[in-house]
């Protein structure tokens, strides 16, 4: 805050001296790579960048980042993001959490701060499983999962994160994995753009307790066939000739078809900006799972007032009309009586 | 006998009344207690004021259960208590009288509203005939007033609806009592019109209401005695008549200015402490920021994330409230960062008695928290002194960096007294320096910022905000090192970092008043150990047995923890030490396990405060050796 211009920084400069206690082969160290590496180009200051996170392998994030940087309780980091963000509008704060402490125990945070828009980049490590407590189901878990807290299989319907975050009138929704530097890059570096609340949902593998769970659609050889790479203006199109495209069926759901001259002019052109986030939804719906071709990229981007900054309003609005508070003035805006 | 407005009645002067107001809920009974308080306070009399409603905001019309009361003593000289037997019930209907005439003095009077009186109310209230006929009341001076039919009859050319007309019966009885006791009638016809505004129909109502109430005692010829309080000798200055609710929440703003940082409060609605959401709410030209979270749990974890931006930050709450937040006030303890805690304390356990009064929190404050977890306790101990409780309380949370609970209860927060208004420039300063500059030297000779290096004096840690260029370092819950901050499970690491956030709070000690002391201090056979709301019935019931000779201590606890440094001093001076609570004995346990004093207990749960009597009674009782038990 003290000069100008930003000084320029090198990926060192915001790693901080502590290792990672990750196990080998997580996929956080391609997240934290990828975000160490884009962060000197993303104009920030490292004193006015803060991480916030819950409890979880992926909370132990803001301990490797050369940043203010708080690890905090399991599924309270969007509250406790939240009193900073109000306190302190002037900071880039980032909040990172794993499926089980932001989709489980601190779901209603999630909403909640979806719903105010309160200006975060909100950073969900989706790996499908529980990890620090040693691979149990977690609310993102296929029906069926063997775990050993369900040794004859889940029986809880999972939540579809992107789907959710759209129901809790999120304003920016975007997905992306850990095996895509770039593409993880490109969604983290929108969601910080974004005024308000900024979720992205990053596929995560644990290649511990849940290896490979996304093997299916984020190998290099699936992608193709798998991914279906949303941009904003195009055609919802996909397959390795492109020859797969996304329309609405006669019902209103989203459908996979093969592209034909027909029926071309029927693919849906997405929209992330779109009022109405009912197409986003749908796109959202066309996959159940990492094994089924599977949208990623920017769901829906649209502008409403930063909590934040509707809140200090008020605050300057108050000023200018009541003037600055005088606690003499208010000791005495009772009736008083003189002895 | 002196000149009177109407030459029949005959005026007595009296030193104090205890007038209570009862009715259903819908009739209005808590704005007819508040405006005879605010009369009386502006008329100069000492006051105290006990508001007693069900949780239901309107339980079935004309039942025991939807009885709204609010009691008051009004006086010319120095009380601390809304006073234990009324000697004036104002009932409004059947079920008022059957709930509460059981109250009131012997010979007390009773003004009903006669209307009410018929066979349906009758019947709610369990009345198989009307009490004011069938001669159970003899033992008292019954007047029965029409107030329904006067109050529409003269509501009738002001274009009022009848239904709306009715509505009014409350600024009847205020006004008849308001005859009845001299209490100025300019203050509530003034706040009428002020009020009513935007509403001129309902302010006519009102108005025409209250001066028929008045018209009524001075003509009706049915009362031929009336009373007379003369102003209190008070300390000279300023007086306001205040709750506690809004004492505190006026200092929590003070605070914030005193301390020159913004106030944050996250919250949650709950009984009895939303007042003060609503009125922090209400100041945001002071950079008050209120935030209504999701729940209690996002409320202390919103405030947690405004400390650590560098605001004055608050939560408040009750009982259940806390017991969700716990989680989060250990993590507090674990950043050492400051935090208030405003626990505005109801009955329990569970849902318990949303709008009773209850003082049993004090074991969930002290130990409420899973590991080592210490933290100061402050507790208020009258409605205006919450002003200086939440000031302290912030003053201990930035100097210490450290979550600290402020106790309240139901009682101070909605009753009221006259508050002498400090002089704002006599307020302290509490503001303490944010750290700017690092603090050490790496291995390399490199400066670097240690977020754990402590005040050799305090123990408190550096206050480093995001924003502060150089002194970037990451806090969590896991157990840290010492200094460094680094994650730690070094086994004689975490032995170290207990015992250092153990001697930060208990160092306090030093830093807060000794104890509060009154009464035969040099000589007294017995001492009263009180702390929080119980201050005002001890102060009463003690004045009580030292006026019959008995020699008797009075300490009184505004810090819980630590305890003031000469506590155990205090304690050991007498032969004998109750300790009156509206628990099941929480602070006499901490007593006696911390000094090993033979402490009796007297316990009370009952929603509602102390009487004077009551106290006296326990006073008596160990004096003659009957110690202890339940009020």
């Amino acid at each position: 805050m003290t000069d100008v211009v930003v000084p320029e920084t090198s990926k060192t400069d915001w790693t901080s001296d502590q290792e990672p206690r990750w196990c080998p082969g997580c996929g956080d160290y391609s997240i934290l790579t990828a975000i160490q590496l884009m962060m000197p180009e993303m104009g920030l200051r490292r004193e006015d960048t803060v991480f916030i996170s819950g409890i979880g392998c992926a909370a132990r994030f803001p301990y490797y980042m050369n940043t203010y940087g708080m690890h905090s309780i399991h599924g309270r980091s969007p509250a406790i993001a939240t009193g900073l963000a109000l306190a302190r509008p002037d900071l880039n704060i980032f909040v990172v959490g794993g499926d089980g402490d932001m989709l489980s125990i601190g779901g209603n945070h999630l909403i909640h701060v979806l719903r105010r828009n309160v200006n975060l980049t909100i950073l969900l490590f989706n790996n499908q499983i529980y990890g620090l407590t040693k691979g149990q189901y977690s609310p993102t878990s296929e029906i069926g999962k063997v775990t050993k807290s369900t040794p004859l299989g889940s029986l809880d319907e999972p939540f579809n994160p992107v789907s959710l975050a759209l129901g809790a009138e999120a304003s920016f929704v975007a997905r992306t994995h850990d095996m895509d530097r770039q593409h993880m890059q490109e969604m983290i570096r929108q969601a910080h753009d974004h005024d308000g609340s900024a979720l992205v949902e990053v596929f995560q593998n644990c290649n511990v307790f849940n290896d490979g769970a996304f093997g299916a659609i984020t190998k290099k050889a699936h992608r193709a066939e798998m991914l279906i790479d949303l941009q904003a203006g195009q055609p919802v199109r996909f397959g390795p000739d492109l020859n797969k495209g996304v329309v609405l069926d006669p019902s209103g759901c989203a459908t996979i078809v093969d592209v034909t001259p027909e029926n071309e002019a029927s693919v849906i052109v997405h929209d992330p900006s779109h009022p109405d986030p009912s197409l986003s939804f749908a796109l959202s719906r066309l996959s159940s799972g990492p094994y089924e071709p599977t949208p990623v990229g920017v769901f829906r981007s649209v502008r409403r007032p930063d909590y934040a900054g509707e809140v200090s309003r008020q605050l300057a609005n108050a000023q200018d009309t009541k003037g600055p508070g005088d606690l003499g003035k208010l000791l005495n805006s009772r009736p008083t009586w003189t002895v | 006998m002196t000149d009177t407005a109407s030459a029949k009645t005959e005026v007595r002067q009296l030193d104090s009344v205890i007038v209570r107001f009862a009715g259903d809920s819908g009739d209005g009974m808590q704005l007819t207690g508040d405006r005879f308080s605010n009369a009386s306070a502006l008329f100069g009399n000492d006051l105290a004021t006990l508001p007693e409603f069900p949780a239901e905001i309107r339980a079935p019309q004309g039942t025991l259960a939807g009885v709204s009361a609010f009691q008051l003593q009004v006086a010319s000289h120095d009380i601390t208590t809304p006073g234990d037997a009324p000697n004036v019930l104002v009932a409004m209907n059947p079920a008022a009288l059957k709930k509460e005439v059981h109250r009131l003095e012997p010979g007390g009077t009773i003004i009903v509203n006669e209307d009410s009186f018929e066979e349906r109310n009758l019947s709610k209230a369990g009345y198989a005939e009307s009490p004011l006929d069938d001669h159970s009341l003899d033992a008292y001076q019954l007047f029965r007033v029409p107030m329904t039919t006067i109050t529409k009859e003269v509501c009738k050319d002001l274009g009022v609806k009848p239904r709306d007309a009715e509505r009014s019966k409350n600024f009847f009885a205020l006004g008849l009592v308001s005859w009845l006791y001299h209490r100025p009638s300019d203050t509530t016809l003034d706040w009428i019109q002020t009020k009513f505004s935007r509403l001129p129909n309902v302010a006519a109502a009102n108005t025409a209401a209250y001066k028929a109430g008045h018209a009524f005692g001075e003509t009706a010829e049915l009362f031929h005695v009336s009373y007379e309080v003369r102003p209190a000798q008070l300390p000279p200055g300023t007086y306001t008549n205040i709750d506690g609710n809004t004492a505190l929440s006026w200092g929590l703003v003070a605070a914030g200015q005193l301390a020159k940082v913004p106030v944050f409060l996250g919250s949650y609605p709950i009984t009895p402490a939303s007042d003060i959401l609503h009125e922090l709410s209400k100041h945001k030209n002071f950079g008050v920021r209120t935030f209504q979270a999701e729940d209690e749990i996002a409320a202390v974890g919103s405030a947690l994330g405004a400390a650590y931006g560098g605001n004055l930050a608050v939560t408040t709450t009750s009982g259940p409230g806390v017991a969700l937040k716990g989680e989060t006030i250990g993590l507090a303890v674990s950043l050492e960062l400051p935090l208030l805690v405003i626990d505005i304390q109801r009955g329990g356990p569970s849902t318990g008695l949303p709008t009773k009064t209850e003082a049993s929190d004090l074991m969930m404050a002290m130990y409420g928290r899973h590991g080592e977890a210490p933290l100061p306790i402050v507790a208020a101990y009258s409605a205006a002194q919450c002003f200086e409780a939440a000031i302290e309380a912030a003053r201990i949370a930035l100097k210490y960096r450290t979550p600290v609970i402020l106790l309240s209860d139901g009682y101070l927060a909605n009753g009221t007294e006259p508050w002498v208004l400090p002089d704002v420039d006599s307020l302290p300063d509490i503001s303490v320096p944010f750290a700017t500059d690092t603090n050490g030297v790496d291995d390399d000779g490199e400066p670097v910022f240690y977020p754990y290096l402590r005040d050799p004096v305090t123990l408190a840690r550096p206050w480093a905000i995001p924003g502060t260029s150089g002194l970037m370092h990451r806090v969590g819950g896991i157990e840290k090192e010492d200094v460094t901050g680094n994650i730690s499970y070094d086994p004689g690491n975490h032995q170290l970092m207990t015992d250092l956030r153990q001697a930060k709070i208990a160092g306090i000690a030093d830093d807060i008043p000794a104890t509060m002391t009154a009464g035969d201090i040099d000589d007294a056979d017995l001492l009263v150990l009180g702390w929080g709301s119980t201050w005002g019935s001890i102060t009463a019931g003690m004045k009580r047995a030292r006026a019959e000779g008995h020699k008797v201590a009075h300490a009184h606890l505004t810090h819980l923890n630590p305890f003031p440094a000469d506590l155990g001093d205090v304690l050991l001076r007498y032969p004998k030490v109750i300790v009156p609570e509206m628990n099941m004995g929480q602070l006499s346990k901490l007593v006696r396990a911390e000094y090993l004093v033979d402490a009796a207990s007297v316990t009370k749960v009952m929603g509602q405060p102390y009487t004077a009597g009551e106290i006296y009674t326990a006073i008596v009782d160990a004096l003659t050796g009957e110690e202890g038990g339940n009020r």
